[in-house]
């Protein structure tokens, strides 16, 4: 076994006083669901695991006027079972009890889940983030890319964005907040995702010495908002496409609207054209279709996933149409 | 003469009944032990530095760092300097240490070089031309045959049909020898013709296979009045099984060798490991208890359970432990082979099938592979079969449940059920109307049809295919399937005790199937005892040899030869019993734990008792299949099945859910109604998981496989499981014909019902199997497009 050190930290600021200056050398443990089979599988080897999970104010939900905050050491599991969570965000429910299976929901965290690596198979194959072969040819491109990016995809980075929680919490217009040496920031969470542009970058803003402390979810009460997801299997499978709405209506038209899209980019993605096509229109199959084809009209499929653009599609046409029909069952 | 014939239905207590299998408490509380379970005090875990390149040559390797790694026990290079690998994972050296994480750092520490050869990973369709027609073989030739593990029987037959380019020197026949060549290969070297002058050919990753014909097809094409084409294929899936293959082995002294191993051939193994360990196979002690799948690919020790000895043996005989990691399962140990097919079938008007062409190709990985038996279970007049085996670097392939059948089913019923559609028939009809091309089987198939389709609701959900679709669509298909199965060679030995305990020792084992069940149902209804009152043991070389669970005989032949033994060893008890009833042998019966004067309760004894006759000394007999000298024949050969599938297909996403599947099957005499049951349902689960979501996924630039974990290699989950029914055929003209094996056929069918009932739904082929959400698409938009 690759030894690494093993740190336990009490505190926030404990915590970010072990983390290093660059990624690779330390990682932060959390659930562990991902992590640990990453070093399993030697695709990671860090010197130091820094374990979270000792600190115990990076846990729980609390509502407020502002919103809702949760603890990026917040379960899946518990979070699915949150009153709060069911009651005012009906559409992350959902999108919880869709994801994994229940024994690794019991056990990975909203923040793990938002950091996850790629499952990209080049990348869990320990071929690299941005594949190549020696001559430098991209792998992905060239290679199996069925379940790989039809948008955002013109670099080197091909894999999509794992996270199926990120796509609603961004439509709901949550905030990430994160903490390092410097002290806390804040940021809308699509801006936390970033597409990497080579191997020592990774697929989000944090900094090798920060954590993610917290989620904080406006309040959605005026919200319309649904997650739906495709996938093959019934149960315990990466989505091929999914899509998260929030709508606010005036009358029976879209006043304002956030389309994300997941696992068809790098990142997850909000879809302007989505959001201009459908805003102050009724909706309806047509507006949903119309606004399905403004969200993929730049998708750039690759060799062997262009059938991933329909589905795209369906997902967001079909979201829409399940938000505005009063969202999660 | 005893008769060992089955009891009639008059006289069974347990035969045919549904009896829940008798390790089910075990098995669900957790308590049963696999291979994977055995940790023996002492334990050296073993690891196994595996090629990452598709195809290369192993230039050097320097194990001298990982030698000193504190806790390094043994260091073993499996495939040295020089050697050609042809797979992505291949075994280069193996080492054992005091735990895990230390063969792992010892894996790391050892350098290898290798040099990168071009490699092909694909199964495309070949470029015409493109198919090399086999010739001599050269020692490279043999020696790769060798390193894939070709089949002895298979290498022998190659070598006679095709000669050879050299004749080989001695040197290099024990040279070959010494490289794991069987006595029969180097006999047919020897004999080889020589046919020096093909030396030069260059090789090549496609292999004509023979060309066959039958009747006049060109003729029959010709007068055809409706001919459908078609594509259709199944892809190189894995086993998958999930408890990896491996083993544990100890050397007991110096030399005696114990081994725990994932098997499905418990009696097979001591006699393969026998010659790489030079010791004789009396001195290897071979257990398992239960087995986590094998479906076929678990038959032999393998390199990883012959080296796993030798890092024993080099480790002061320490038991070492090697199970295969999930990756490696998925990428070495055992592959089905794709077949794909372009099929041009043709029929006279009313359905009368008159003519078949297919031009098929498909991989094994480095041995190429054959051709699926096509046209499948219908004996069409005409028929032309042309066949090219692509040779590539995949991985080598192993017997997958009904070896080459499933892929056979896909090929022809969707090509059949096509040009049923083509016609505008209902499939039941158009199959009924040809049933008379499957020959023997005619009546049971005509049989299973009729209650096939009335299980299915067939009648209420068959549509034609639809011109056009909205909205989620339904649709039903169906197949045929065929299977031999007649039982193994099997001995066992049955003790009866003085204090009335009985005991049955046989070498088999028992793959999840119900085997032991199976036994105890046969002994105790001949015996007329409780099941609970015979103690089976099994899983063991200690015990009387049974051959290995494959091709669907175990069945067969282990309730042959229990049944043998408990005939005889009851016939033995009578003898005994007799004179203290006052009555002769044959006058005796044994029912309900009693032995009996037949017609008079008055004289009776219990077993108990009955038993304290014998004297001092324990009964034993014998019981074996075959056996002639004990009449009749309690097996037979040759069982059929008709499968239906209901699916449900979202156009707009391609994603196919099966909703209901229906399974009808003949066996002969079923031993066990639950547990043979319950084989089709775990066979129509397996048949789903390969219709919808199982393939081996290369990449073309690295050779490797993608998908070598549980993630992107799919099962079905509970919840993409559909209502499953399955129908037995039992009574007049099913039990009398003996007792026939059932693991093969019911995997067979689904792919094909499947995928008709796809097409069904949609209106449109989808060619190859996994039908994944793409494929679906991009049938049906070229069929808008068309």
């Amino acid at each position: 076994m690759r030894p690494f050190e093993y740190v336990s930290p009490s505190s926030r600021s404990q915590a970010i006083g072990l983390l290093g200056a660059s990624w690779g050398s330390t990682e932060i443990l959390a659930g562990g669901t991902d992590l640990l089979a990453l070093m399993k599988d030697d695709v990671v080897a860090p010197k130091r695991l820094v374990n979270l999970k000792d600190i115990a104010d990076l846990r729980g939900v609390s509502s407020s006027a502002p919103g809702t905050r949760i603890g990026a050491l917040t379960t899946l599991g518990e979070l699915a079972d949150d009153e709060n969570i069911k009651n005012n965000y009906p559409a992350l429910s959902e999108a919880l009890l869709e994801a994994a299976s229940p024994q690794i929901r019991n056990m990975a965290t909203l923040g793990g889940n938002l950091c996850q690596r790629p499952r990209c198979w080049y990348f869990r194959n320990g071929l690299g983030l941005l594949p190549k072969d020696e001559t430098g040819k991209e792998l992905v491109a060239t290679g199996e890319n069925r379940y790989h990016a039809i948008l955002g995809n013109q670099g080197a980075a091909k894999f999509v964005s794992p996270s199926t929680l990120a796509p609603i919490l961004i439509a709901y217009g949550a905030k990430i907040r994160l903490e390092g040496p410097k002290g806390k920031r804040e940021l809308p969470l699509e801006k936390f995702f970033v597409i990497p542009k080579d191997e020592n970058e990774r697929e989000h803003d944090l900094r090798p010495n920060e954590i993610v402390s917290e989620i904080l979810i406006p309040p959605a009460s005026d919200v319309k908002a649904a997650h739906y997801e495709i996938r093959q299997k019934e149960a315990f499978d990466w989505p091929l496409a999914v899509t998260a709405v929030a709508l606010k209506m005036q009358g029976s038209n879209v006043q304002s609207a956030r389309i994300v899209l997941g696992y068809v980019a790098p990142v997850p993605w909000p879809s302007a054209e989505a959001e201009q096509a459908l805003v102050g229109k009724p909706v309806n199959k047509e507006t949903a279709q119309k606004t399905a084809d403004a969200a993929l009209s730049n998708a750039t499929p690759l060799s062997h996933n262009a059938y991933k653009v329909k589905l795209a599609k369906v997902a967001v046409s079909r979201a829409i149409l399940k938000a505005a029909s009063g969202g999660a069952a | 003469m005893p008769d060992y014939a089955w009891p009639d239905a008059e006289h069974r207590t347990f035969i045919g009944k549904r009896v829940t299998r008798v390790d089910a408490p075990v098995k669900v509380s957790g308590q049963a032990k696999y291979t994977y379970d055995v940790h023996p005090p002492g334990l050296l875990y073993g690891k196994v530095l595996r090629c990452p390149y598709a195809h290369a040559k192993v230039v050097s390797i320097d194990t001298s760092v990982a030698e000193k790694i504190p806790g390094v026990k043994a260091v073993h290079i499996v495939q040295g300097q020089g050697s050609n690998i042809h797979w992505a994972g291949d075994e280069i050296v193996a080492v054992a240490a005091v735990d895990e994480p230390t063969a792992e750092d010892a894996i790391r520490a050892i350098k290898v070089k290798f040099q990168q050869l071009p490699h092909l990973v694909s199964d495309a369709e070949p470029p015409k031309g493109s198919a090399q027609e086999q010739g001599p073989l050269s020692m490279d030739n043999i020696g790769d045959m060798l390193d894939n593990q070709v089949p002895t029987r298979q290498m022998v037959s190659n070598i006679q049909q095709y000669g050879v380019t050299e004749k080989p020197s001695e040197d290099v026949l024990k040279e070959l020898k010494d490289d794991g060549a069987p006595d029969p290969v180097l006999e047919a070297l020897r004999s080889a013709t020589v046919h020096p002058e093909a030396g030069n050919r260059p090789p090549t990753n496609y292999q004509k296979a023979a060309t066959q014909t039958v009747g006049d097809p060109d003729k029959a094409f010709s007068e055809a009045e409706v001919v459908s084409e078609g594509l259709y294929g199944v892809p190189v899936i894995t086993h998958c099984c999930l408890e990896s293959h491996g083993s544990i082995s100890e050397w007991t002294d110096q030399d005696h060798v114990f081994t725990h191993i994932s098997t499905q051939n418990v009696s097979g193994i001591a006699g393969q490991m026998a010659e790489p360990l030079k010791i004789p196979a009396t001195n290897i002690h071979v257990h398992q208890d239960n087995i986590g799948g094998g479906f076929g690919s678990k038959f032999s020790p393998d390199r990883w359970g012959i080296f796993t000895a030798e890092i024993s043996k080099k480790s002061d005989g320490k038991p070492v432990r090697y199970m295969l990691e999930r990756d490696a399962e998925l990428k070495v140990a055992g592959a089905r082979p794709s077949a794909y097919a372009r099929v041009k079938v043709a029929a006279q008007k009313d359905g009368t099938l008159t003519a078949w062409q297919s031009n098929s190709w498909g991989t094994g990985g480095p041995g190429g592979g054959g051709m699926p038996p096509i046209p499948y279970v219908f004996s069409i007049p005409n028929q032309r079969q042309e066949h090219t085996a692509i040779r590539n670097n995949i991985g080598p392939a192993r017997a997958w449940r009904a070896p080459n059948h499933p892929q056979a089913a896909v090929l022809t019923m969707c090509a059949l059920d096509d040009l049923a559609a083509k016609l505008k028939m209902d499939p039941v009809e158009f199959f009924g109307k040809n049933l008379n091309l499957t020959k023997a089987r005619e009546n049971s198939y005509r049989d299973e049809l009729a209650i096939a389709s009335e299980l299915m609701g067939w009648k209420e959900k068959w549509h034609p295919r639809p011109e056009k679709i909205d909205g989620i669509v339904r649709g039903v298909g169906m197949s045929f399937h065929t299977w031999g199965g007649r039982g193994h060679a099997s001995d066992c030995d049955l003790t009866i005790h003085p204090d009335g305990s009985v005991e049955l020792k046989m070498g088999t084992q028992d793959l999840g199937t119900g085997t032991r069940t199976c036994i105890l149902i046969v002994a105790a209804d001949t015996l007329g005892i409780p099941m609970e009152a015979i103690q089976l043991l099994i899983g063991d070389t200690n015990y009387p040899p049974s051959g290995g669970s494959g091709g669907s005989t175990t069945i067969g032949g282990v309730s042959s030869s229990a049944r043998r033994a408990a005939v005889d060893a009851r016939d033995a008890l009578f003898a005994k019993v007799a004179p203290s009833l006052n009555a002769q042998p044959e006058q005796l019966e044994c029912r309900k734990g009693q032995v009996s004067v037949k017609g008079d309760s008055s004289r009776t004894l219990s077993w108990k008792e009955a038993c304290s006759k014998l004297g001092a000394m324990p009964l034993t007999v014998r019981g074996k299949n075959p056996d002639r000298s004990k009449p009749p024949d309690l097996t037979n050969s040759g069982v059929g099945g008709v499968q239906m599938a209901e699916v449900e297909v979202d156009p707009e996403t391609g994603i196919v859910k099966v909703k209901k599947m229906v399974a009808v099957q003949d066996c002969g005499l079923v031993v066990d109604l639950k547990t043979a049951e319950s084989q089709c349902y775990g066979a129509l689960i397996m048949g789903i998981s390969y219709s919808l979501y199982e393939e081996k996924v290369m990449d073309p630039t690295t050779g490797r496989m993608l998908n070598a974990d549980m993630e992107f290699y799919r099962l079905a989950g509970l919840s993409d499981i559909p209502e499953l029914i399955v129908h037995m055929m039992t009574g007049k003209g099913y039990d009398e014909r003996g007792v026939i094996g059932l693991g093969e056929p019911p995997v067979i069918s689904p792919g094909a019902a499947i995928s008709n009932a796809v097409a069904n739904a949609i209106g449109v082929r989808v060619p190859f199997l996994p039908l994944t959400p793409d494929r679906v698409l991009t049938a049906m938009e070229q069929k808008r497009g068309a």
